[in-house]
């Protein structure tokens, strides 16, 4: 790890003016992507901004959203009476992530924002319709994830909330890479007050998508059936050591009727 | 037994180690730090194959911290060894390149050691590692052994060809009559995947030169500090055995793979006598994954010969194998006489015939990894016995029972040089079956079919050899060091017991079998009972501990060296006592003269050997202190039957091992909680390399997983609860009757989840599978299948 400067700012804004103050700095959320990469110096920020004072943890439910404070660890959410009441397959897929040691460090924003392609939250938040809030604006989940490690936030914005419209139902089913434990493909499917939305990660060369087909043979047929039935194209899929294109296209189908048979 | 509670042979006596494990406060070598210490990384070879142009270290050696950046140029010393000499069918011995701890000139695979940079603190080092510019010439990688057999790009120039050796077993004329003659002939193309041990502590050394003294001390992650003494000291620095200590303290597991003498120990040691300072290299994990010597690696073809009822007639076998780049400290014994003198398993083929070419390639060197060459013949064995069945329409237990060597024929001599003394293979067969309940087997699997899921059941019948010995065998096959062990029984005045083995734990629970020996010998606790291990200057010698050899030859030095105590101490209890040494009985801690009420504890006796005032002191010297070296007769043959019970979910393609026995023949069980402990480990570490695990290299020679987050282990919710029991038979040429446990989980397991998975997939029409059988490969065999 290279040498850097650590800071602990006591407001969003402190920490936005401290990065736009300093020459390459990064935000710290829970460390469980950064840390690692820098301690195999594969990344050298100049200044480390550890969010964790800055007061955006915790869970509020605000009459039909869920409102997740970006600091909120994986293990908050996946125990939170109040996130198992209002939307029991998100705090399912929380407690799916990792294992017990990267849920009590890891948050929600932390996984959002670094927007890996594997991850679980992308999905939730996609096929949720959440709304993602920053210190300076919201922007919706469609909008949000741009492709690999890529979002819409700008160098120095801060996730400060991630609000989940209640859906009707929904499930997510992963099924793990084996080594690493990440989604090979994980399936989020929500009947939601704009349709049935079905989110993909773990799958695709750019991250997180939607299934529309999936959505629109759902739309009309809510069954598992219906799920089984969509062929899946292995177009633009993840060829790669651990599943074929061909292989994690099964898997999506799989996965989303596994999910609509336990919505 | 002493307080009544039985810590002797047979108890399930409680690790006495475990305390100093579980709560942190064992000593490992990282966990040392000498006055003055220096830290080192390792710059290493991003490329498989490259000349090295340049070497430019001026604004290294400048950056802060740095003490010293050393390359191959500085460090001009003797070629790591390998410790055995195999030779060609034509009579020529193995093509032995040179392997420098630091590269001349040329790499030949990723990692491979560039130039040591010493500094104050290793993060220093690590930055200034980053300013050395390496002038590379890059060159075509050699990956695929099968090319890289038939020529092209060579691995060393020097010896004009990527074969190490072209060796041979048996009589291939007798051996093709027999196939020519046979009513069928089983054929069968098999890889044996590539493993990557990652023992749970990384390897670790510790360089220290004493300028007053001249004395080396090289502390280190190792199973045989002796080995490493002799190696390291001989043939690379020229260090003699007076002037080098070893010290293996605390050890977090080897798996073989810290048998080797590796190039970071020599450079180390070599450089803190460059510097007079003590120099600290600790691997990361990315290191060990690639520069740890990896296991198995072999691509064999096999023909095997039947009667009309599938009797086994003949075995014929061509084997690839593996060595990486340079040949690692036993790489060239594991697919020769660990491996082709286990082909004919449990089973009484009359004829057998082995051709093993040895290969080098641009990829890690592989080695010895538990089981080492067992695991690799007995998975070929077992599955061609399965498809050798499908072929005959026999029933793969039915095939086995025809071929088994029977309980009476021992001891038995075999086609491939081994004479087995002991076993009872229907024995454990039939032990498995019922502990299994393969009775209601049928029952499971239309259950699992009601949830749309196929079960398949799989066998290993298995027969493996521990303890290779004895030297004279051994040396006149190749192998250039002995294979006995050593003991020293050091009784203190007091009565209490320090045992110096030349055997080495890294988690096998010796300071618990050991002293349970010692107990149930002396009739002393196991409070009073100290082992010692891991110091060239505590202990006498000793070889170390791999190939599952400690009980079976360090414990019976143990046991020889205990005969020699007892016999002193009968002699000076007779003196005092005023009996004759013929009259003396020594039971549960006492000497007592036969018939009478006179008696003295085993502490009295030491006592006196210690005060020598009323003593047979013109017969005897003082002292309680005695050693012994152990050369066993023959290797010991652990054995047994291993059933797995697969469920595979045909829409994803995932195995899950729902049900797994092994009944196991170890000889003689000392702590039967220990022995289940290793069978369980083993086991894991077998559905690992069957489900799992595989180490892949691209055609650039670069290792595409090498990290957790690619290399899958298995962890605990990878498999089911064993169920694991004994049938036992004695070795016949110890005296403690014990064959070996260390490895029997990893060598029986594999084929019999394999087995497991094709029997699920029966129905699919699919027939072969090769390891691992990940869910992606297993849905990809459905598909084809299909298609």
């Amino acid at each position: 790890m290279y040498d850097f400067n650590y800071h602990k700012p006591a407001s969003v804004s402190d920490a936005v003016s401290a990065a736009n103050a300093a020459e390459d700095a990064k935000y710290l959320a829970g460390g469980q992507t950064l840390l690692p990469t820098m301690k195999q110096r594969l990344a050298m920020p100049s200044d480390l901004l550890d969010l964790s004072g800055s007061g955006i943890a915790g869970i509020t439910v605000d009459g039909d959203n869920v409102v997740i404070g970006a600091m909120t660890s994986h293990d908050a959410v996946a125990s939170s009476a109040d996130v198992k009441a209002a939307i029991p397959g998100l705090a399912a897929l929380a407690a799916g992530i990792g294992d017990q040691q990267v849920r009590n460090r890891g948050t929600i924003g932390g996984s959002v924002a670094n927007n890996d392609p594997a991850a679980d939250y992308p999905a939730a938040c996609v096929a949720l319709g959440a709304t993602i809030k920053t210190d300076r604006r919201e922007i919706g989940a469609d909008d949000f994830f741009k492709g690999m490690f890529e979002t819409a936030l700008e160098e120095d914005e801060v996730i400060t909330s991630i609000s989940f419209p209640k859906p009707a139902a929904c499930n997510y089913q992963k099924f793990p890479n084996p080594a690493s434990r990440y989604a090979l493909v994980g399936v989020m499917v929500a009947k939601t007050g704009a349709g049935v939305r079905v989110a993909v990660t773990g799958a695709g060369e750019a991250g997180v998508f939607r299934a529309s087909d999936m959505e629109a043979a759902l739309a009309t047929d809510f069954s598992g059936a219906a799920a089984a039935n969509v062929t899946v194209s292995a177009e633009g899929l993840n060829n790669d050591i651990h599943a074929s294109a061909a292989y994690r296209a099964n898997l999506i189908g799989v996965m989303a009727k596994r999910a609509v048979e336990a919505c | 037994m002493p307080d009544g509670v039985n810590t002797g042979i047979g108890a399930s006596v409680k690790r006495v180690e475990d305390y100093r494990f579980l709560t942190g406060q064992g000593t490992y070598t990282d966990d040392i730090n000498r006055p003055g210490q220096t830290y080192a990384y390792i710059l290493r070879s991003p490329h498989a194959h490259a000349r090295i142009k340049g070497i430019d270290l001026a604004a290294a050696k400048a950056a802060d911290g740095v003490v010293a950046i050393f390359t191959g140029e500085d460090m001009q010393v003797g070629s790591l060894p390998c410790g055995w000499l195999i030779h060609s069918r034509d009579g020529s011995p193995m093509h032995e390149p040179a392997h420098p701890p630091l590269a001349q000139g040329k790499v030949r695979c990723i990692g491979d050691q560039v130039a040591i940079i010493i500094a104050e603190s290793l993060e220093q080092a690590k930055n200034a590692s980053e300013l050395i510019d390496v002038d590379y010439d890059v060159l075509p990688a050699v990956v695929d052994m099968v090319g890289a057999a038939a020529g092209g790009t060579l691995v060393h120039d020097d010896i004009g060809t990527n074969v190490a050796y072209d060796w041979i077993i048996g009589e291939e004329g007798d051996v093709d009559t027999a196939l020519a003659a046979s009513a069928h002939v089983t054929e069968i193309d098999i890889v044996n995947n590539r493993l990557i041990p990652n023992a749970m502590e990384p390897r670790a050394a510790i360089g220290d030169f004493d300028r007053a003294t001249g004395e080396f001390t090289l502390y280190t992650t190792t199973q045989n500090p002796h080995v490493i003494r002799l190696l390291m000291g001989a043939f690379v620095l020229s260090i003699p055995e007076h002037k080098l200590r070893i010290v293996a303290p605390d050890v977090g597991g080897g798996f073989g793979s810290k048998i080797f003498h590796y190039a970071e120990e020599a450079i180390v040691t070599w450089a803190a006598g460059k510097l007079a300072r003590p120099i600290k290299w600790t691997a990361e994990r990315t290191e060990s994954f690639m520069t740890d010597a990896q296991g198995r690696d072999h691509i064999t073809h096999a023909k095997l010969g039947m009667d009309e009822n599938g009797k086994f007639t003949a075995f014929k076998v061509e084997t690839k194998a593996n060595m990486g780049a340079y040949l690692s400290t036993f790489a060239t014994s594991v697919p020769t006489y660990l491996y082709a003198t286990l082909l004919a398993g449990c089973y009484t083929t009359p004829v057998i015939f082995a051709n093993v070419k040895a290969i080098f390639t641009n990829t890690v060197p592989v080695d010895a990894y538990r089981g080492a060459g067992r695991p690799e013949a007995t998975y070929l064995v077992e599955r061609i016995v399965n498809k050798a069945a499908k072929e005959m329409g026999l029933d793969p237990v039915e095939i086995r029972t025809r071929n088994f060597i029977p309980a009476d024929a021992f001891p038995y001599q075999t086609p491939v040089a081994l004479e087995y003394d002991s076993g009872d293979f229907m024995a454990t067969l039939k032990s498995a079956q019922e502990k299994h309940d393969i009775a209601n087997f049928p029952a499971r699997r239309a259950a699992a079919e009601a949830r749309g899921k196929k079960l398949g059941i799989g066998y290993s019948t298995y027969l493996e050899a521990c303890g290779i010995a004895p030297s004279a065998v051994a040396g006149a096959l190749g192998a250039r060091a002995g294979l006995y062990e050593s003991a020293e029984v050091r009784v203190h005045p007091t009565g209490s017991v320090t045992i110096f083995t030349g055997t080495h734990s890294h988690g096998q629970g010796h300071e618990t079998t050991f002293a349970q020996l010692v107990s149930e010998r002396l009739g002393i606790g196991l409070e009073n009972i100290e082992i010692s291990h891991g110091d060239t200057n505590k202990i006498q010698f000793g070889m170390g501990t791999y190939g599952s050899r400690s009980l079976a030859v360090g414990g019976e030095a143990l046991v020889k060296a205990l005969d020699k105590i007892e016999t002193k101490a009968k002699k000076i209890a007779a003196h005092i006592l005023e009996a004759s040494v013929e009259d003396l009985e020594f039971k549960d801690g006492n000497f007592t003269v036969a018939g009478t009420d006179k008696s003295m504890a085993f502490g009295e006796v030491a006592l006196a050997a210690y005060v020598p005032h009323n003593y047979p002191i013109d017969e005897i010297e003082p002292g309680l202190d005695e050693q012994a070296f152990y050369d066993p007769a023959n290797f010991t043959f652990p054995g047994g039957c291993h059933i797995c019970e697969v469920e595979i979910d045909p829409e994803t393609g995932t195995v899950d091992v729902v049900r797994f026995t092994a009944v196991d023949d170890v000889g003689r069980v000392i702590n039967p909680m220990i022995v289940a402990g290793q069978v369980h480990g083993g086991v894991a570490q077998g559905i690992g390399q069957a489900l799992m695990e595989g180490a892949i290299y691209d055609d650039d020679g670069q290792l595409l997983n090498g990290s957790f987050i690619d290399y899958c282990m298995p962890r605990a919710d990878n498999v089911p609860s064993f169920d694991v029991g004994h049938e036992t038979t004695l070795c016949t040429h110890n005296s403690l009757g014990v064959k070996g446990c260390g490895e029997v989980g990893a060598i029986g397991s594999p084929p019999a989840v394999i087995n497991a998975v094709l029997d699920a997939l029966e129905d699919f029409g699919v027939e072969d599978i090769s390891m691992p059988a990940t869910s992606a490969k297993v849905w990809q065999a459905i598909q084809d299948a299909k298609a």
